[in-house]
């Protein structure tokens, strides 16, 4: 074989070469226009599902109508509860306060209810006496004080009752003399100013002084000397139980006075008529 | 419903009325008084109680007195006892407690405080 055929062989087999990388590559094209094609068919089935996703969301069904609505409504009931407790919230802690001021009040009346009930349970002067030292040792919380009562006929308060203190040394006391004679003359009650339990006190002037009056007829006059220990100061209710005393007591200690001078009367006079008639 | 006795041992008839008076608010709460120690003592004898109440200073038999003698008692050795007195100072507070007191009150009371206290003891709700 000559050289021209040698070359027209290699020449053909080249040929032969590239007509085989050609018909790969027609093969590869066709295999990229159908994938090509089927990406199209995918992308316009999800456009037509993007399509009715976006239809669903713009345009609610009655359903979804009904579920909003049911859900604003229940926003709007939340919010109304939620108001209702704050409201039942302040309610309940007015109420409470209300309770402790009732509770108070309570055991207010309950001493004043007592301390009047006891005042006006006997017509006994020295019974009647010894209440009062009990309401004022029981009720209030003093150590030592006393009752003074104004006699008619001299003019001077003379200590008839007391608690913690020896009466020996306390002296009959005149009208407009001391804290004592002031109150007895001025009908108006006295407190020292500071502090209860370090005020100083002697027999004339006492920390309290309160007046034991019918109306504006002052009687007599309730001292105290000393608070006990444990008590600290007054609270209303303190100075209620002594308003009280300076009315309720004085009827008491008077009504008790006159009957039994009325009872001492009538034993004298039934023991005349038994005289004149035996 | 429980039913709780409550001895009141006082010798001041107002201060009596005052603590009957407030405990007798108390659902199931029925109250004895007696007017010192040996009229306490008679009270105990002759009923039983679930709770008592004494002052100190009283005549014929003082309340500490009274305490110790209760305590003796196998039947009320676990009865709670409260003291209501004019005592203030912790010296008497710390004898009435060695004693065998539970509580130690001073006068002048406030009624809603005496009947926590109670109410408390007794498990009254």
């Amino acid at each position: 074989m000559d050289k021209k055929e040698e070359r027209e062989k290699n020449l053909f087999e080249r040929a032969e070469e590239f007509l085989q990388i050609f018909k790969k590559g027609a093969e590869f094209t066709q295999e990229l226009l159908k994938t090509n094609e089927q990406l199209r068919y995918r992308i316009l089935q999800l456009e037509e599902e993007n399509k009715s996703v976006k239809s669903a969301a713009g345009m609610p069904s009655e359903q979804y109508r009904e579920l909003a609505q049911q859900i604003e409504a229940l926003k709007k009931e939340k919010e109304e509860i939620a108001n209702r407790a704050r409201e039942i919230e302040s309610e309940n802690k007015d109420f409470a306060q209300r309770y402790v001021e009732v509770a108070e009040e309570n055991n207010n009346l309950a001493n004043l209810y007592i301390a009047s009930y006891q005042l006006h349970s006997t017509l006994d002067f020295k019974e009647v006496l010894q209440i009062i030292l009990e309401i004022i040792i029981n009720l209030i919380g003093a150590e030592e004080f006393g009752i003074f009562l104004l006699d008619e006929k001299t003019h001077e308060l003379k200590i008839m009752a007391s608690e913690g203190i020896d009466e020996s040394h306390v002296p009959t006391v005149t009208l407009d003399t001391g804290v004592i004679g002031k109150v007895a003359k001025g009908g108006e009650p006295y407190f020292t100013e500071g502090a209860l339990d370090t005020a100083k006190s002697d027999w004339l002037n006492p920390i309290v002084a309160i007046p034991i009056k019918i109306k504006e007829h002052v009687i007599g006059v309730i001292v105290v000397y000393k608070l006990l220990q444990q008590k600290k100061s007054f609270t209303p209710l303190d100075h209620e139980l002594f308003t009280l005393l300076a009315g309720h007591a004085a009827t008491s200690i008077f009504s008790s006075k006159l009957y039994s001078e009325s009872e001492r009367k009538l034993s004298t006079i039934q023991g005349f008529i038994d005289l004149l008639t035996k | 419903m429980d039913e709780y006795k409550v001895l009141i041992v006082e010798d001041s008839p107002t201060m009596r009325q005052l603590i009957a008076f407030s405990l007798k608010r108390l659902k199931g709460v029925k109250i004895v008084e007696a007017s010192d120690g040996v009229d306490g003592l008679k009270k105990l004898s002759q009923d039983s109680f679930s709770l008592i109440i004494t002052d100190i200073n009283m005549p014929v038999m003082d309340g500490l007195k009274l305490v110790s003698l209760i305590r003796k008692d196998a039947v009320y050795k676990e009865v709670p006892i409260f003291i209501i007195t004019t005592e203030g100072g912790q010296e008497d507070k710390e004898r009435a407690m060695a004693l065998g007191a539970n509580a130690y009150i001073t006068k002048p009371i406030s009624s809603p405080q005496v009947m926590d206290m109670v109410k408390s003891y007794l498990n009254i709700k």
